[in-house]
């Protein structure tokens, strides 16, 4: 059995029919073809995965394709806007907040919701932020740096 | 030093590999799609010991969409071969699926191969194997014991080997006539490496050419095609590429060949199409080699003055239920020549009994034997200083070995003869930056509050780039400890660095390109760095035990020297001046004393391509290879200083502040070792204070997956304080030493002796790892009965 799906992701409209029990992780990965999102767990505690749906940080292991349907998603590829980096993506190859990168988008996308609840974020506000994302390379330091950098670096919310 | 000049060495330069991670345009195994391409699943052993009565795989063949299902001796390749032996040591056969018997939870029994993950996952979930459960056994100690469970009949007592190191007659004598002796029994528990990109293979085979590609999450892409090629699919080595492309963390459990990718290939060569294999991560857990699991007795003698007279091991190293590639070399000489550690310590002598289990194989986890050696040493150092009723940085500072830069090593009592050293400064600056002396005074005030704060230091020594190869031979290496490096001048100028090293974080696409620029003299957007691929690279030995920097990037100064010589031939040529007459600065040789008088790097490498013009009798082009094989390892050393409070009430320990000093001789990025020895401190508290691979009796994995294995998060630790000394390595070129894994070695037992620091009041001496709320919980309502 399959079921129809329709989604916009990184401004595009894309509909398919899928097996109900395809993860949305998948689907953005292997039906889309966008690689950029991660899979690093069966338990969601890495966060690799991280995307926004509907303007939420979510992890995309955790939902069915067919719960998103009607979704609004944006991806990692889609952070660029014009081939200008965000400012947390500058933060991040600024502070040195990467080094094996597999972890990373899932990270700056949890960073993207993170400075819209905190603008100004204390270090333990973003600790505490990120303590659904895991990275084995960086001990987190850097990446807290990064985010401290992309806080500071944000364009004024028009 | 072969060094020129320094524009781009020692300077924190952002990396270049970073626009495509942080795009989402990072090629991983996992994103390689190919046309027909087939997917895996893999039957795995729910027993921990069994007998395979019987695999049935009827039903999943007729599962829709799957293409085929082989099991045990249906795949007909060689075992997977162990690379390092030992004296006497009894290797056990690995078949590639698991023949007559499992050993272990995981064990790969049966593959099923379909035409869509889906496919494959239902027909492995359709498959009916029948097993005749056995008693096993998980720990290495209990393996040893008279009755125990038996895993292989040709290796009593489950004894794979015994090794020893050291003289046991000074060091009973020096025991006999100590002044006061200290024991500590500690077991370094095992550890699940969790490189957060799961391990995966693509596996393409070309019928027509009979070709085979194999994308592989491999930290040394040659190795594997070397042991795959000659041990397992018996094809020439011309016959197979091994391609791995950005890989998300290793921390050596990327060394190593694996079963599946091993099956993955003969699949792909049976079936005529590409098969790709991604692991969750349960699997993940159920078999990537894991790292330690040491249970050891530790003795040391001291004399009157708190000098350390001797020092005696006793190890059983839990193996596993196989030998994973280079299992036997890491609880022998990745550890017993370390545990001479930064001390003076006149004899050592360490036995260690290499222990077959019903678990998963053992092997190189981040620091593989180091971090073991160091934390006995450590732990038993505290120990020490309680019981000889010194501060345990005095009791250090006693037993340094002294000051050693002048190019004279230090010949330790179990084989290693250190590089260089210069132990108290490192120490000196570590406390000054943690502010030790506060610290101290901070403590007691807060112990007469009844708050218990813990202050823990811990000294240390690495050893980085296992080498020469000719004494890695001899101590049973199935491989070289060289690195190779091509160095390809174009004919306009740019140039492509081809290492053997590979990076899987390390950032060598910047650190190498910045030795290469600087030595040429020319921007580093002219130099590109590959690696990562056999059809591209001189056979190369890839990147674990910190050798990167100090083999591969030696390789390539070697290469750089070799160019710059025959560019300096054609250069003169050119200016009709003497070779011993011209100056290399700036990408230009001039003649000395008239500056003007000058070639630039891209008219002397067009001109050996053009070739209409150079020195008569040399060949054109500009292009060189290197091998190089470093004389000893390089050691490098450090001091780290933790600060925790322990919340008495719940056992919660609070990591308050870490320091740590580290001397990796000279930095090539600054900013990039400092990532790494963030990410290793993070990794050691991890061990100190979480992550512990916990196997029950019957031999099942009871912490398989990241809810029930306990990794290092952002909100459990703080903002770490690093500096550095620079004591350089007189062994290579480019002065360096490895920085990968000092941060994982050093901070285990720094947190380690804070948390029994703080729990001193108590009357606790000593705790196993990991230092869980409820283990420290416990021994603090046993103090208070
Ligand atoms: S893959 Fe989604 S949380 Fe790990
Ligand atoms: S950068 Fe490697 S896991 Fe975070």
């Amino acid at each position: 059995m399959k079921l129809p799906v329709k989604m916009t992701i990184n401004g595009q409209t894309h509909s398919h029919e899928v097996e109900p029990r395809l993860l949305l992780v998948h689907y953005i990965r292997e039906v889309i073809g966008l690689t950029g999102t991660h899979v690093g767990c069966d338990t969601s505690q890495c966060g690799a995965c991280t995307i926004l749906l509907d303007g939420q940080a979510v992890k995309a292991c955790t939902l069915f394709a067919v719960q998103a349907d009607g979704a609004r998603i944006m991806t990692i590829e889609g952070l660029a806007k014009n081939g200008e980096l965000h400012p947390i993506q500058m933060g991040f190859w600024e502070k040195h907040g990467l080094q094996c990168g597999f972890c990373t988008p899932g990270m700056i996308m949890a960073a993207y919701q993170l400075l819209e609840r905190y603008p100004k974020p204390s270090e333990e506000q973003i600790r505490h932020q990120l303590e659904g994302n895991l990275c084995r390379c960086t001990g987190y330091h850097n990446i807290v740096k990064a985010i401290q950098w992309a806080a500071d670096n944000m364009p004024a919310k028009r | 030093m072969a060094v020129t000049e320094e524009r781009l060495f020692g300077k924190a330069i952002k990396r270049r590999e970073d626009p495509r991670f942080i795009t989402g345009r990072g090629q991983y195994v996992d994103d390689v799609k190919l046309p027909g391409m087939t997917y895996a699943a893999f039957v795995r052993s729910p027993h921990a010991h069994a007998r395979i009565k019987k695999v049935d795989a009827a039903a999943a063949r007729k599962v829709a969409g799957v293409l085929a299902v082989y099991a045990g001796e249906d795949v007909q390749v060689g075992g997977l071969p162990c690379g390092w032996m030992l004296p006497g040591i009894k290797v056990p056969a690995r078949p590639a699926l698991a023949q007559g018997k499992v050993r272990y939870v995981g064990e790969p029994v049966a593959i099923v191969i379909g035409e869509t993950p889906f496919a494959a996952k239902d027909g492995a979930e359709a498959v009916r194997v029948q097993y005749e459960a056995l008693p096993g056994v998980a720990d290495g100690k209990k393996a040893h014991a008279p009755g125990a469970p038996q895993l292989f009949d040709e290796i009593p007592k489950n004894q794979c080997f015994y090794w020893t190191i050291g003289d046991k007659a000074s060091t009973d004598a020096a025991f006999a006539s100590a002044a006061t002796v200290v024991t500590q029994p500690l077991v370094n528990q095992r550890l699940i490496p969790n490189a957060i990109e799961p391990r995966a293979c693509v596996a393409s085979y070309a019928p027509g050419t009979g070709d085979l590609t194999l994308w592989v999450t491999s930290q040394n892409p040659h190795v594997h095609r070397l042991l795959m090629a000659a041990f397992v699919l018996a094809i020439p080595e011309t016959k197979m590429r091994v391609i791995s492309p950005d890989v998300g963390g290793g921390f050596g459990s990327k060394i190593f060949v694996y079963n599946e990718e091993v099956v993955v290939s003969w699949a792909s060569r049976t079936l005529g199409r590409p098969v790709k294999w991604t692991a969750e991560r349960r699997e993940s857990f159920l078999n990537d080699a894991h790292g330690r699991d040491h249970v050891t007795e530790a003795a040391m003698a001291f004399d009157r003055e708190g000098k350390i007279t001797g020092l005696r091991v006793k190890t059983h190293a839990n193996l596993g239920a196989y030998l994973s590639t280079f299992a036997p070399l890491i609880p022998s000489y990745l550890y017993g020549p370390l545990l001479s550690g930064v001390y003076k310590i006149p004899a050592i002598f360490c036995e260690v009994w290499g222990m077959l289990t019903n678990t998963a194989p053992v092997d190189a986890y981040r620091g593989a034997g180091r971090p073991e050696a160091t934390y006995l040493l450590e732990r038993t150092m505290d120990r020490a200083a309680r019981q000889l009723r010194l501060d345990p940085v005095e009791l250090r500072r006693r037993n340094f070995i002294p000051p050693f830069t002048d190019g004279t090593p230090y010949q330790t009592p179990v084989a290693f003869a250190y590089d260089s050293g210069d132990y108290a400064p490192a120490l000196r600056r570590a406390l000054e930056l943690a502010g030790y002396e506060q610290a101290r005074r901070d403590q007691a005030a807060a112990r007469a509050k009844g708050r218990y704060i813990g202050i823990g230091v811990s000294t240390y020594i690495e050893a980085c780039g296992p080498a020469p190869s000719a004494v890695a031979g001899s101590l049973g290496a199935g491989a070289g400890l060289w690195e190779s490096g091509q160095v390809r001048v174009h004919p306009a100028g740019s140039v492509t660095v081809y290492t053997g090293s590979h990076s899987h974080g390390q950032g060598h696409e910047t650190t190498f390109a910045q030795v290469v620029a600087d030595q040429l003299g020319i921007p580093m957007e002219q130099v590109e760095v590959v690696h990562g691929d056999t059809a591209q690279i001189p056979f190369g030995m890839g990147t674990y035990g910190s050798r990167s920097a100090c083999v591969g990037g030696s390789a390539l100064v070697k290469c750089l020297d070799k160019i710059k010589e025959k560019g300096r031939k054609i250069a003169a040529h050119l200016l009709e001046a003497g070779e011993q007459d011209l100056d290399f600065k700036d990408g230009a040789w001039s003649v000395k004393g008239s500056p003007d008088r000058k070639k630039a790097w891209g008219e002397v490498a067009l001109m050996a391509y053009l070739a209409h013009n150079i020195p008569q009798g040399m060949e054109p082009g500009l292009e060189a290879t290197s091998f190089y094989d470093p004389v000893n390892f390089t050691f490098p050393f450090g001091a780290h200083v933790a600060v925790v409070e322990v919340d008495a009430e719940t056992g919660a320990v609070k990591l308050v502040k870490y320091t740590a000093v580290d001397d990796v001789g000279r930095v090539i990025n600054p900013m990039i070792v400092d990532g790494m020895v963030h990410g290793g401190i993070a990794q050691g508290v991890g061990q100190a204070l979480w992550e512990h691979g916990v196997y029950g009796d019957d031999g099942q994995l009871l912490s398989a997956t990241m809810m029930d294995y306990a990794m290092p998060k952002a909100d459990g630790l703080p903002s770490y304080t690093t500096d550095r000394t620079v004591t350089p390595s007189p062994i290579n070129p480019l002065g360096v030493k490895g920085a990968g894994e000092t941060g994982t070695i050093a901070s285990t037992p720094a947190v380690a002796n804070a948390v029994i620091d703080a729990l001193a009041p108590f009357g606790v001496t000593h705790l196993d790892l990991p230092l869980t709320p409820q283990k420290i919980w416990k021994a603090v309502a046993a103090a208070k009965r």
